[in-house]
């Protein structure tokens, strides 16, 4: 009654083999009876479940119960009353609000990954013998004019020598396609690279990733982006970013 | 998250039989994933509510019975009558005696062809669901709809001793 190949069947039935595998089935449905019969009686069972309106629907009352409840503070309480719908409408368009900014949040992590990559490769580039600096300045009044008619925008330059993270200087580099500037800082004769470009959105907080042995830490801020990558440690890094976001 | 509620109420109602117990069940699965919504990572959020309105279900139909029924009968235990496109489509037209069948299934059958004819899952969503790896979706299936046929012809059996 069965052969080797209906192991296949259900998955054919699903659609869901890969092509190759779902053409060589094909083609063994022509001459196996047994394959073919079984097929019709997968096809009968379907449409008899299709057929018989079994899904059960959610009763309004339970729409009710679960909407009040996610919109009221009160969790575990159930309210009754006439502005049930209101309740529920609301409590709808909050999980909506949710649902979308999680989907932008996951988006931008994949973006932030891509753009921490791309910040890596700069900052290994930077470390390459004469590529660390365009301007070599400890002095940021020196360091920030230099950028003016390089860059469609002002970067915000910071000297935190007194914080023990002296600014060495700066220069023009590539992320994403696009020119931003690259502060250079440095920390226990570690250089730590600040990548700054023009960004849309709202703020974001510091969030830290790590890659290839460098830590990076990113966020954004007054249209800013910021990216600090270095392979100092991450509580050092973590302090250098704090400064500069406060600054 | 409100728009699954047909889906998490539906695959509830099924695991659960009864209408009461399936919607508290649908309720708490659905404020335990608005409380834990920090714990989705993108993706699909019909099958990540589903899998929780399943472990909760689970929660509860193992309270409910204890160890006392834990074991099922296996498929080939029972005698199988020769099941045919014809005969399938006379006993799945009646749709009460169908809804009876697809009710006695072991939960672990039920679910995989509530998720599949019901609700339109694909393996992938069945596996994050259930938790049954990816590889295995196609063989749970074959047993859980072969089940479906053995249960429609005993209930052939019955009504036509």
């Amino acid at each position: 009654m069965t052969c080797g190949q209906a192991q296949w069947l259900h998955g054919y039935f699903d659609g869901e083999l890969d092509a190759a595998r779902a053409a060589d089935f094909e083609a063994h449905l022509e001459g196996c009876a047994a394959c073919a019969q079984a097929l019709a009686v997968q096809k009968a069972l379907r449409a008899a479940l299709g057929g018989a309106d079994l899904y059960a629907r959610a009763p309004a009352s339970l729409r009710s119960r679960v909407g009040a409840q996610l919109s009221s503070p009160r969790a575990g309480r159930v309210s009754r009353g006439p502005y049930w719908r209101g309740l529920a409408a609301a409590a709808s368009l909050v999980i909506v609000l949710v649902g979308a900014w999680r989907t932008v949040a996951w988006r931008a992590d994949i973006a932030e990954r891509e753009v921490g990559k791309q910040v890596l490769d700069a900052h290994l580039r930077s470390l390459q013998l004469n590529h660390l600096t365009d301007v070599a300045s400890t002095d940021q009044h020196t360091v920030k004019p230099w950028f003016v008619g390089k860059l469609d925008f002002a970067p915000p330059v910071v000297d935190l020598s007194a914080e023990g993270f002296p600014l060495v200087g700066g220069r023009l580099d590539a992320v994403g396609g696009r020119s931003v500037a690259a502060l250079v800082y440095n920390r226990r004769k570690h250089v730590v690279n600040l990548f700054v470009w023009p960004t849309e959105g709202p703020d974001t907080a510091p969030r830290m990733g790590e890659e290839r042995g460098y830590t990076r830490i990113y966020w954004t801020r007054g249209g800013m982006a910021f990216c600090v990558v270095s392979d100092v440690a991450a509580s050092d890094l973590s302090e250098l970013a704090r400064l500069l976001s406060r600054s | 998250m409100l728009p699954h509620i047909d889906a998490a109420y539906n695959l509830a109602r099924w695991l659960v039989r009864g209408d009461a117990e399936a919607q508290d069940l649908a309720q708490e699965a659905m404020l335990r994933a608005y409380r834990f919504f920090g714990g989705f990572r993108g993706g699909n959020a019909r099958a990540w509510l589903l899998k929780i309105v399943r472990n909760t279900c689970y929660s509860w139909l193992e309270s409910a019975r204890g160890a006392r029924d834990a074991t099922e009968f296996d498929e080939e235990v029972h005698g199988v009558a020769e099941v045919t496109p014809e005969s399938l489509a006379i006993a799945g037209a009646n749709s009460e005696r169908l809804a009876r069948a697809l009710d006695g299934l072991p939960p672990r059958f039920k679910e995989v062809l509530v998720l599949r004819e019901l609700e339109g899952c694909s393996y992938k969503e069945i596996a994050e669901v259930t938790g049954i790896p990816i590889g295995t979706v196609m063989s749970s299936l074959s047993r859980a709809r072969r089940r479906l046929e053995q249960a429609l012809g005993a209930e052939d059996g019955k009504e036509a001793p």
